[in-house]
């Protein structure tokens, strides 16, 4: 494999890892606020309960996205040299102000949120967790301008092959940011919804009665209920926004070769990008039209019209792109039906005893659903952006550092082991956790005998 | 030339200075948490829990400002960043890995079954060393014209034991500002034990930059020059006669002299790196690039300074009411 595919693979194992704990802590942080407030107003123990456990998987998260990301601001220079040389000036306040205003308001704050419950008033500790969850969120704002922009570059000239911004506030707001913040917002709060809901189910079926867990289970099930249709929405509106800016992408996700009317919905195909067609599919006749031109006969891009004289591609690679966005779109309706069928089995006050079996075995099977829709989704939007880097400015394998490829394989196998180890570990810890406070044992302390009489101090009620 | 006229000539200057703070802050803070790590296996169990306890409110924000320093490379001086980073692929690697590996280990060894204990501070060890030992074989092969050459690799070594040495003695003095009873009394020991490390590591350095560059030479050993930077060694000689001495006298009764130790290895930190950006300058990539050269444009520049002017002092504030709101003895490791 050459430098750039294994640059590329390396960039993406990255990305990909770190978006995973992101995608949990940008939401949770508002979760952990909501339920450290209800407890606060009714002074019900079962809220703190949630906040004990839930801290600790925040943490987790936290720390593995703080660390994953570094990762990432070195291999803009390692592996990427190109990319900054063309766009710092756009990209460079962007990712500083994210420094400024993001990070730095996270790492502080989470400290005091953490260690600072007892030395700090509880105003104050409020605040922290409050800023934790703003610093989490503000860091999403200021990633997402400049990935949207990577998509739909605006307010800038060129000027001897670099990019020097022009309007800012056109940067900043540039056509696709809106809706690709909503949607990747959304996305966290669902996959923290499905992950509150899947581990509290998972509790409730080791034998966990507690109202922590039932109030949690509760949460979980309503948060992904009303997130999942918003979600489809604007999933949907982001969908046109793509069309409008980028219909290269829009063509590979729907597998369509020829611009047209009357484009099927495909279900299921096999796109061969060797033979420009699909070897087999399934649609819905019309369907693609419909939902992209609201008429029967609207005319949808086709990829044939995104190929240079000389029979090079100028539009992603299909399949992939196809099948990221089933999986993505295939997910969300996995979770629309889950999350309505489990309000619908607790309507009317029959509340959470009355999810039977099957309905816990499915939502733990989906507690880290929000993960796999959050990378299909990725895939589609990053994959669908290819060759380019930056859309109709910067074309991916000219950005590419000359690093030796098999010193880029090395470095790639490294990361990959670490990751999967890392992965599993996470996983396992969760469940470990889950599994302990099942047990009524508290979630965080240590197993050495002689700490065991502060243990029962911490977890005193009411502290 | 004009300092303050020209953008295009106090733009790079300022983000220089900006970039050469955080890289300060950066090691004086993280490097005692590092340290802190690379002495792990020196302490018992439960010491061990009192020690991660020092250093658990802080070293999450401690490792921003390498991300802001990294940042301000990227953004102020793109082209340098490629460069550097290019030509430091490897240790860069080693680096990530091991602060992976520390940041997660942190957390794993309070929440993982008990009998996984063990491993992960096994990991935060070995994950504090490889950070440690990267960024000293990173300093070092800066030093020698990011080339990769036999020699220069081999003093990138030293350079790169001298540095993990030199963390873990400022570990050591933080650890003795932060605990009491044994630990402490430790703590001394290993300071005792690190402070050679710091000495030789500063002198290679002030040694060998000078030697392979002829140009270092020519700004430090001519007159006026020698005259008026020859504080420099003679105030860092004495702070390291005086963190000699008072080692040898802690602890004191009543917990006296806690603090010196720490205070006195920052200042040592700090005129070391002094010297290091006086040689340095005006170059980023040493003698090839200069900030000049490598800059953004000023009007790029300007954007993100307008918002350092606002942020950073709130910052450098909150760093401040945190490290005060868990002021004093590091005691259980609790975390509510």
């Amino acid at each position: 494999m050459d430098t750039l595919l294994l640059s590329r693979i390396q960039f993406g194992a990255n990305i990909s890892f770190h978006i995973l704990f992101p995608t949990i802590t940008i939401a949770l942080g508002w979760g952990l606020l909501f339920f450290k407030l209800r407890f606060q107003w009714t002074g019900d123990e079962k809220w703190m309960a949630a906040y004990r456990f839930w801290v600790k998987v925040f943490a987790l998260s936290f720390a593995m996205g703080v660390v994953s990301g570094i990762t990432m601001s070195f291999q803009f220079g390692t592996n990427w040299p190109g990319f900054m040389e063309t766009v710092g000036n756009i990209a460079g306040p962007l990712l500083a102000y994210e420094v400024m205003t993001a990070f730095f308001l996270e790492a502080v704050f989470l400290g005091i949120m953490l260690f600072g419950m007892r030395k700090v008033p509880n105003w104050l500790h409020t605040l922290a967790t409050f800023l934790v969850a703003f610093g989490t969120t503000m860091s999403a704002f200021w990633i997402l301008v400049l990935n949207s922009w990577m998509h739909t570059p605006a307010g800038f000239e060129m000027r001897d092959g670099v990019a020097f911004a022009t309007n800012w506030f056109a940067i900043i707001f540039n056509p696709s940011m809106p809706y690709r913040l909503a949607h990747m917002l959304l996305a966290s709060g669902l996959t923290v919804a499905f992950l509150i809901a899947g581990l509290s189910a998972l509790r409730r079926l080791w034998g966990d009665d507690s109202e922590e867990v039932k109030t949690t289970l509760r949460f979980g099930a309503w948060l992904g209920a009303l997130l999942i249709p918003i979600q489809i929405f604007a999933g949907d509106m982001h969908g046109l926004n793509t069309l409008e800016h980028q219909p290269q992408k829009i063509a590979a996700m729907e597998g369509n070769w020829e611009t047209g009317g009357n484009v099927p919905l495909l279900l299921f195909a096999i796109p061969d990008q060797e033979l420009r067609m699909n070897r087999f599919e399934i649609g819905i006749p019309s369907g693609a039209s419909l939902i992209l031109k609201h008429r029967v006969d609207g005319v949808v891009p086709g990829l044939n019209d995104f190929v240079a004289e000389d029979g090079t591609a100028l539009h992603p690679p299909v399949s992939k792109v196809f099948w990221s966005f089933r999986v993505m779109v295939g997910t969300g309706f996995a979770m629309l039906a889950l999350s309505w069928g489990a309000l619908w089995l607790m309507r009317r006050g029959r509340g959470v005893d009355a999810l039977p079996k099957p309905m816990l075995l499915a939502l733990s099977a989906m507690t880290f659903s929000g993960w796999i829709a959050t990378l299909a989704g990725w895939y589609t939007t990053e994959i669908g952006r290819q060759p380019w880097l930056i859309d109709g400015v910067l074309m991916t394998k000219d950005a590419v550092a000359a690093v030796p490829a098999p010193m880029v394989m090395g470095t790639l196998v490294t990361y990959l082991a670490v990751y999967a180890a890392l992965t599993t570990a996470y996983v396992g810890v969760l469940t470990f956790l889950a599994r302990k406070a099942c047990k009524g044992e508290p979630v965080l302390t240590f197993e050495t005998p002689q700490s065991s009489a502060a243990e029962v101090r911490a977890i005193t009620p009411g502290e | 030339m004009d300092l303050f006229g020209d953008p295009a000539v106090w733009l790079p200057f300022t983000f220089a200075a900006l970039m050469g703070l955080s890289i300060l802050i950066y090691v004086v803070l993280d490097g005692f948490d590092l340290g802190v790590g690379v002495l792990f296996p020196l302490a018992a169990a439960d010491e061990q829990d009192r020690m991660v306890a020092s250093i658990g409110p802080f070293w999450d924000a401690n490792e921003t400002w390498l991300v802001l320093a990294i940042g301000i490379l990227l953004v102020a001086f793109p082209q340098a960043h490629g460069q550097i980073l290019t030509a430091l692929y490897l240790p860069v690697a080693v680096m990530l890995i091991g602060l992976i590996l520390r940041g997660v280990a942190f957390e794993f060894r309070v929440k993982a079954p008990g009998s996984h204990k063990a491993t992960w501070d096994r990991l935060f060890f070995t994950g504090s060393l490889m950070t440690s030992l990267s960024q000293g074989f990173m300093l070092g092969l800066y030093i020698m014209g990011l080339e990769w050459t036999l020699p220069h690799v081999a003093f990138a070594t030293v350079t790169a034991v001298f540095l993990t040495v030199g963390y873990s003695f400022i570990g050591a003095t933080w650890l003795i500002l932060k605990t009491s009873d044994a630990l402490q009394e430790k703590a001394v020991q290993w300071a005792r034990g690190g402070i050679w490390g710091l000495i030789l590591g500063i002198g290679a350095i002030s040694a060998a930059s000078p030697l392979v560059s002829p140009r270092i030479f020519e700004k430090w050993f001519v007159f006026p020059e020698i005259v008026l930077l020859a504080p420099l060694p003679i105030v860092s000689a004495a702070l390291v006669f005086w963190l000699w001495r008072s080692l040898q006298r802690l602890p004191r009764p009543g917990d006296a002299g806690s603090t010196g130790p720490f205070v006195a290895s920052v200042a040592l930190f700090s005129l070391a790196f002094a010297g290091l950006a006086y040689s340095y300058y005006p170059y980023v990539v040493p003698e090839r690039l200069t900030i000049y050269e490598a800059a953004s444009a000023p009007e790029s520049l300007i954007i993100i300074l307008v918002g350092v002017c606002f942020v950073l002092p709130t910052i450098l504030g909150y760093t401040a009411l945190a490290y005060a709101i868990f002021r004093g003895k590091a005691t259980d490791l609790r975390y509510d």
